[in-house]
């Protein structure tokens, strides 16, 4: 906050001549009543400003802030205390190895899925892509209540795998997955579809053309080009799972150690009124989610660099190989 | 030469069964099986468990933080995409990139940190001042959670729209203000429905920080979601669905609603990831 109002204090002191130059021509020769003007336009500025960054500070900065005083507020000792009870780091690790292997599997159908969505026509497009979307559209609570109903144990399906196949999908890592699954299927392919579509097809015709596979086509031309997209869409997904609460709460339940998310466990130490242990897991799942935010967009950058030449070195043997 | 023809027209149709399989077993089976469960005995049924006292006053208290909410951020996000875009300031592209952090930290923290402040014994409790466990606190976190929508929409238009306009206006004679409503508001009138149609469908299915600071009580803090999850838990099942039912379906009808709209918007606005 100091260093926000500093920054609007100095920036006020730099635009001044600026709004002097726009409203008033020569600066010796602007009456009073310009001068007024000019003031006004300037404070009016700097108090936009002093309220939209007041706005973020709270929303962002503020409760960031916050959740690491309360955390450290007993000293670091007390925070790795609070974060490596067994009920905490059972917690954490459900969360990151359950968030993990939906990421896994939500990047590789939501690519196929934007690929197929923007590659080829069919019957039935326009459904497919909604039904895709609906899960954004839909408070991921209510995808929790969906998925009680769908695989509960009074159900068909739920009391199946029951008893055929001896595993629980409520209150268990599948239903876990899968709840995480319906939350973020969004996520991939409304990232990679944008970038598909401003993919020229160009390239990858002439890779036909010259022989190349569909297959080959894909992994050497079109990959490449769309990998940034996807890092993204795969990050969204996996920060967004660390958080969800919604959806988890019904579907894992509250079972300390069993199938207690890392949402729910901050909700039940709130609850208990242990602000220490609530803000511990939370500095965890931030720092999680931002270091991974930060690190893909290092290499995001490390990356963008040089896409067109991967894409070209893609191609290049193939042609060598099927020019005559 | 054919083998490989008839292989490569094969492939489409493999590609396109296996994700209509994935969204279909993912997506519409859940959603159909809840359809199911709450229009299965009947719409009379489904609308008795809509209208006990406790549902219509949940939903009321829905809609009117998600109002709101929709108000303040319609204010606020207004002013903070025009500072980002339009001014001067050291560390704006910092800045510019904190707009969509929100994403990143969850709800649950979110309510967590209001408690730490305004709860019993917190850092800011004014005697006499409800602020925790009633609808000042709830509407704050329904706020700060669905804070990015209205900025992250009208940023890139501002930027597209560009300067020059409005200093025309400026140049002859027109107001700041005078400027701002005729000149860029109608501009901008996409983007703002669009931005307010996600924030209002943020702000109707927010559960995690408002069942924190609102602490859940029955008939004076319970919003719809916070309703149907007790609703579960007392064994109503036709009460959780019904109200399940009407939160998706209000949400899914005012964002295609918004879909269509999107369409019209002049082409170079429109941004492919805005429904994120």
């Amino acid at each position: 906050m100091g260093a926000q109002l500093q920054l609007t204090a100095s920036a006020k002191v730099r635009e001044a001549p600026r709004a002097v130059h726009v409203h008033g021509g020569s600066a010796r020769s602007i009456g009073i009543e310009q001068r007024l003007r000019s003031l006004a336009a300037i404070a009016s500025a700097s108090g936009l400003r002093l309220a939209a960054l007041s706005y973020l500070a709270v929303c962002v900065a503020v409760p960031l802030l916050i959740i690491h005083a309360e955390g450290l507020r007993h000293g670091l000792d007390s925070l790795v205390n609070d974060v490596t009870r067994p009920a905490a780091l059972h917690a954490i690790g459900l969360t990151v190895w359950t968030a993990a292997l939906m990421t896994v599997i939500n990047t590789v159908m939501g690519v196929l899925t934007a690929y197929v969505l923007v590659t080829y026509r069919f019957p039935g497009k326009a459904l497919l892509n909604a039904l895709v979307g609906l899960p954004l559209a839909i408070p991921t609570l209510i995808a929790g209540v969906m998925l009680v109903i769908l695989y509960g144990p009074q159900t068909a399906i739920g009391s199946f795998f029951e008893k055929q196949l001896g595993t629980r999908i409520l209150f268990a890592p599948p239903g876990i997955v899968l709840a995480l699954l319906f939350v973020s299927y969004p996520f991939v392919v409304r990232t990679v579809q944008p970038a598909l579509l401003a993919l020229d097809g160009d390239q990858s015709e002439a890779a036909y053309t010259l022989g190349a596979s569909g297959w080959y086509t894909f992994r050497r031309v079109i990959l490449p080009a769309i990998t940034p997209a996807v890092l993204t869409g795969a990050l969204l997904s996996f920060a967004r799972a660390l958080g969800e609460f919604g959806a988890v709460v019904i579907v894992a339940g509250n079972i300390p150690m069993r199938s207690q998310m890392a949402s729910v466990y901050i909700y039940a130490q709130v609850e208990a009124g242990d602000m220490q242990a609530a803000s511990g897991v939370s500095m965890v799942l931030l720092w999680i989610a931002f270091g991974l935010t930060f690190g893909a967009e290092w290499l995001a950058r490390k990356y963008s660099a040089m896409p067109v030449q991967t894409a070209q070195a893609g191609v290049s043997p193939t042609v060598a190989r099927q020019s005559p | 030469m054919m083998q490989t023809r008839a292989r490569r027209s094969l492939v489409p149709v493999i590609l396109i069964g296996i994700v209509a399989l994935y969204a279909i077993l993912l997506v519409g089976v859940p959603v159909a099986a809840m359809l199911q469960a709450a229009f299965g005995k009947g719409i009379t049924v489904f609308l008795s468990a809509l209208i006990t006292p406790d549902a219509i006053h949940a939903f009321a208290i829905t809609l009117l933080l998600a109002s709101g909410a929709c108000a303040f951020n319609l204010i606020a996000g207004l002013v903070l995409a025009w500072v980002l875009v339009r001014q001067q300031f050291a560390g704006k592209r910092v800045l510019s990139a904190l707009v969509d952090a929100p994403f990143v930290i969850a709800p649950i923290i979110i309510g967590a940190v209001l408690i730490i402040v305004f709860g019993r014994g917190g850092w800011l409790t004014i005697p006499g001042v409800h602020i925790a466990f009633a609808l000042p606190g709830m509407l704050l976190a329904m706020i700060i959670v669905s804070m990015p929508f209205v900025t992250r929409e009208v940023m890139p238009v501002l930027a597209e729209l560009g300067p020059e306009q409005e200093e025309g206006a400026y140049t002859l004679g027109a107001g700041r203000f005078y400027t701002f409503r005729r000149i860029v508001l109608p501009e901008l009138r996409w983007a703002l429905l669009y931005g307010l149609a996600q924030t209002f469908s943020r702000a109707l299915g927010e559960f995690g920080a408002i069942i924190v600071i609102g602490g859940a009580i029955q008939g004076v803090t319970e919003t719809t979601t916070i309703y149907l999850f007790r609703a579960l838990d007392d064994r109503n099942a036709i009460g959780a669905y019904s109200a399940s039912i009407l939160l998706a379906l209000l949400s899914a009808v005012l964002l295609s609603i918004m879909e269509v709209f999107n369409r019209r918007r002049p082409r170079a606005f429109v941004t492919e990831e805005t429904s994120l």
